[in-house]
């Protein structure tokens, strides 16, 4: 139900920006020029805002999740990547996690076995591979668009581009993380149907952004190999919205409307969902700080300025039995 | 016991119904077995809790005060405000679904609702509707529920059904921590007066008698006399441990389980015997008569009220450092929210071993040492005369506890203890210990008589890795270093694995050490016979 919701939705952005861009000049600027204008600034302002108010906000308590040996005595062996003792540590511990998603390549499956009483932990790397294929991919794909944005195309996307389509398939040549991240974000979209736990928990808008950006996939691979596009045209367009100096954009195909626009519904969803997941990582507690507890007081700002009940209180209560107990008493 | 046989209960379904999850009915009627009861009155008014009654989860009326939705609504914007944490876990989580399975509640009971992803959305659900744009404008299509009565009752039901043990924190690409999670909404349940009495009435207890079982001074002396009588007929060595000697070097804390029940009570004599053996100079407290903290299960007020004691006691006897015994949930407030709460304990000094003149680098602030740290760090310097073939008769594993392995990353010093005062030692499977280590089921105040189906269920992870020891190895003795284990390992043992027992480490020291002036040890430091070594035991 979740699912189809979300698919009407992206469908009627798809409609949209179909109609607009069939109708003439005047929604073609509006859908080619000023939404995704719009949808930058949100993108960027509703981050910016976002982190900002999460970096302002305080962390109490310095409360790192360990999944390794701290560093204690000399002669025990610790995993600074694990259990970091200080910023080197954190730096290297966050570096994995975020470019090589290395929580998620703990990732084991449960099987129960009630007639063998037993209960079995099955590694399961799918997961991890295909959201590393899908992030890597879309990075590279971003980048790569840079393409467009500047003149002239710098060196750095040149070789991106080469690399990227190394294996040199078809013409226009079929870059290698089309492929990846179209897989990635399929197999992200089949386990939200297949798996029966993940379908439980999926919301309508966690099948949302992965339409979205199926969608965003689909119609860039549309452009490049199939209703092929007038690059010279888009690059125009592209430029001179990134100088603004903008223009109707001309002779660049109903695709280019839908593709700008799912990317711009993209942007603007961005700040108000969990696509936040992305910058929020970096401030998670339990990953970006030292296990250096013992070590380093950690400060709360707001740590209340309370007593627990004090020995005197307590001798008090207990003066008679602590006299009869024989203990020395602070007061006689 | 559970009424369930373990073959009964191991029929675990874990594919979810395919109604949604947002309907929040629980019939606790038809769940009994699986929740705690309600905080006292007594213990309740003691502390000054809010909303005080009698009630009971199986009542239609939960008896809350009028204005409980705005009380919820401005104690969650006033968390907001104060946890990072919260917001961050509010906002991130993609539902990947990567912990899912990850909880032994989940594991042992089938549970939609104990997947933790799905846990947090109990709470998610509400912060979306009450303080998210998409939550208010797209309603249950952005997952946003109302808060209502029965979200409530839901919530008591499924954060009460959470030990704290961070397990699936692990396994989540953003660190997204249950255990936090679990607190806020206990904090906010505590508002409107929900809150279950295995943890009240411990806190009441703690904040009067200086420890949660409520034994008072004289009886702590009792105690531990007692406990030295019995040791001297193993040993033929009488003991007599300092109680709130003033002048001491070191302070020694801890879980007050230790000297109130078997088997914690074995731990505690092998503590005395060690620093009998190394002539420690030390005092125990009968005011700080337990590191254990309840308030973490609580709230973050009554934590930093119940910890506080124990730098007050510090400072009053004028030690130079504190040590601190076997306990997990009492090391997670010591490694990580003591010194932030009650400190800088400027008026200690470092640790430093006085024996092998060892200084704990790794303590430095806090100035509290973990007796593992300290032990090890004893047998490296070969300061233990230590005959490790007294513990031949175990065939022992050890249990890594939530705390000390997810919240300090202590996982070799323990290691290193039982390798040097046995012979036999057998690790479970790999996904079962260190940072994968499954919960006892009945730590975070759940380990109580009332939710004992909920515990076998969620022992069913432990004690099937045990079994599987036991069943390889022959292991019959699961060790551990969290007081809250020793008291809820035993009859999870006893259900999924029978004919383990359950101790802690400095029970397997005390056996083996070595003590002047001792007589021949005919049994070990319970009193059970030691049986010599039949013919040769072949390691499997």
């Amino acid at each position: 139900m979740g699912a189809l919701i979300s698919l009407v939705a992206v469908a009627a952005i798809v409609l949209l920006a179909s109609v607009g861009a069939s109708t003439g000049d005047g929604l073609r600027f509006v859908f080619g020029v000023i939404l995704p204008g719009v949808a930058f600034a949100v993108f960027l302002g509703g981050i910016i805002f976002r982190v900002v108010h999460w970096a302002k906000s305080p962390v109490p308590f310095r409360i790192p999740t360990t999944t390794g040996q701290a560093k204690s005595l000399p002669w025990i062996h610790n995993n600074e990547l694990e259990a970091p003792s200080g910023l080197p540590g954190v730096i290297g511990r966050m570096a994995l996690e975020v470019l090589a998603f290395r929580s998620l390549f703990r990732n084991t499956r449960v099987e129960i076995l009630p007639e063998k009483s037993k209960v079995n932990y099955i590694a399961d790397k799918a997961l991890w591979a295909a959201a590393m294929a899908f992030h890597w991919a879309m990075f590279i794909i971003v980048l790569r668009h840079f393409r467009f944005f500047v003149e002239p195309v710098p060196a750095w996307v040149e070789m991106l581009q080469s690399v990227d389509g190394f294996f040199q398939i078809g013409l226009p040549v079929y870059y290698g993380t089309t492929f990846l991240m179209v897989v990635g974000l399929a197999y992200l979209l089949a386990r939200r149907f297949f798996d029966s736990k993940v379908r439980y928990i999926s919301l309508p808008t966690d099948y949302f952004a992965l339409y979205l950006l199926l969608g965003i996939a689909l119609t860039g691979i549309v452009m490049r190999h199939i209703e092929k596009i007038d690059v010279v045209q888009v690059k125009a367009a592209i430029v001179g919205w990134a100088s603004f100096q903008p223009a109707v954009p001309v002779g660049v195909g109903l695709w280019y409307f839908v593709h700008v626009t799912l990317v711009s519904a993209l942007l603007i969803y961005f700040p108000f969902s969990k696509l936040l997941h992305a910058p929020g990582v970096f401030l998670s507690p339990t990953r970006n700080l030292a296990n250096n507890n013992r070590v380093r007081r950690h400060i709360n700002p707001w740590n209340p300025d309370i007593q627990g009940h004090s020995y005197a209180e307590w001798e008090d209560e207990f003066r008679d039995k602590l006299k009869a107990s024989g203990y020395a008493l602070e007061k006689e | 016991m559970a009424e369930k046989s373990p073959q009964e209960l191991i029929q675990i379904d874990l594919t979810p119904p395919p109604r949604k999850w947002m309907n929040p009915a629980v019939d606790f009627e038809a769940r009994r077995g699986t929740w705690s009861y309600p905080g006292g009155v007594k213990s309740l008014d003691y502390l000054g809790m809010p909303n005080v009654r009698e009630w009971s989860p199986t009542d239609a009326d939960w008896k809350l005060p009028e204005n409980w939705q705005q009380i919820i609504h401005d104690g969650f914007k006033d968390l907001l405000k104060k946890y990072r944490t919260l917001e961050i876990f509010m906002d991130i989580c993609v539902r990947c679904g990567a912990c899912a399975d990850k909880c032994h509640f989940f594991i042992g009971s089938g549970d939609p609702k104990n997947m933790p992803v799905l846990r947090a959305e109990l709470l998610r659900s509400i912060y979306r509707k009450d303080f998210t744009a998409t939550g208010k404008i797209l309603g249950s299509l952005a997952g946003a529920r109302e808060l209502t009565e029965e979200v409530l009752k839901e919530w008591y039901y499924y954060f009460f059904q959470c030990t704290e043990c961070r397990r699936c924190s692990v396994y989540c690409p953003y660190g997204i921590d249950t255990a936090e999670i679990t607190m806020m909404a206990r904090e906010l349940m505590n508002l409107v007066g929900l809150n279950i009495n295995w943890i009240m009435e411990p806190v009441a207890n703690c904040k009067r008698t200086g420890n949660h079982l409520g034994i008072q001074p004289h009886t702590y002396k009792d105690n531990v006399e007692f406990m030295c009588d019995e040791l001297e007929d193993v040993t033929g060595i009488k003991l007599d441990p300092p109680i709130n000697r003033k002048g001491a070097e070191i302070l020694f804390v801890i879980p007050s389980a230790d000297y109130f029940a078997d088997p914690g009570t074995y731990t505690f004599v092998g503590y005395l015997m060690l620093f009998e053996h190394i002539g420690l100079d030390y005092t125990l407290s009968s005011y700080a008569s337990d590191g254990g903290n309840f308030g973490l299960f609580n709230t973050a007020e009554n934590m930093k009220k119940l910890n506080w004691k124990i730098y007050h006691e510090a400072k009053r006897l004028g030690v130079k450092w504190i040590l601190g015994g076997e306990c997990g949930h009492m090391w997670r407030v010591m490694h990580q929210y003591m010194d932030t709460m009650n400190g800088p304990a400027d008026f200690l000094e470092v640790p430093r071993s006085p024996i092998t003149g060892t200084v704990f680098e790794n303590t430095t602030s806090t100035k509290m040492t973990h007796i593992c740290e300290f032990t090890s760090d004893l047998i490296k310097h070969n300061k233990l005369k230590l005959d490790k073939s007294r513990n031949d008769q175990f065939r022992v594993t050890f249990h890594d506890s939530c705390n000390p392995a997810r919240a300090m990353g202590f996982l070799e010093e323990p290691r290193y203890v039982i390798e040097n005062v046995c012979n036999h030692f057998y690790e479970m499977p790999e996904n079962t210990i260190r940072e994968h280590t499954f919960c006892c089921a009945g730590g975070a105040g759940l380990g109580n008589d009332e939710n004992m189906e909920m515990r076998m269920r969620g022992g069913l992870p432990r004690g099937n890795a045990v079994r599987w020891v036991r069943d390889h190895h022959g292991v019959n003795r699961l060790t551990c270093i969290c007081a809250i284990d020793r008291a809820t390992l035993p009859p999870l043992v006893e259900y999924w694995s029978p004919g383990v027992d359950v101790s802690g480490i400095h029970e397997l020291v005390g056996n083996a050490l070595i003590m002047e002036g001792e007589k021949e040890r005919t049994t070990d430091i319970r009193g059970v016979p030691v049986q010599p070594e039949k013919g040769e035991q072949d390691d499997v």
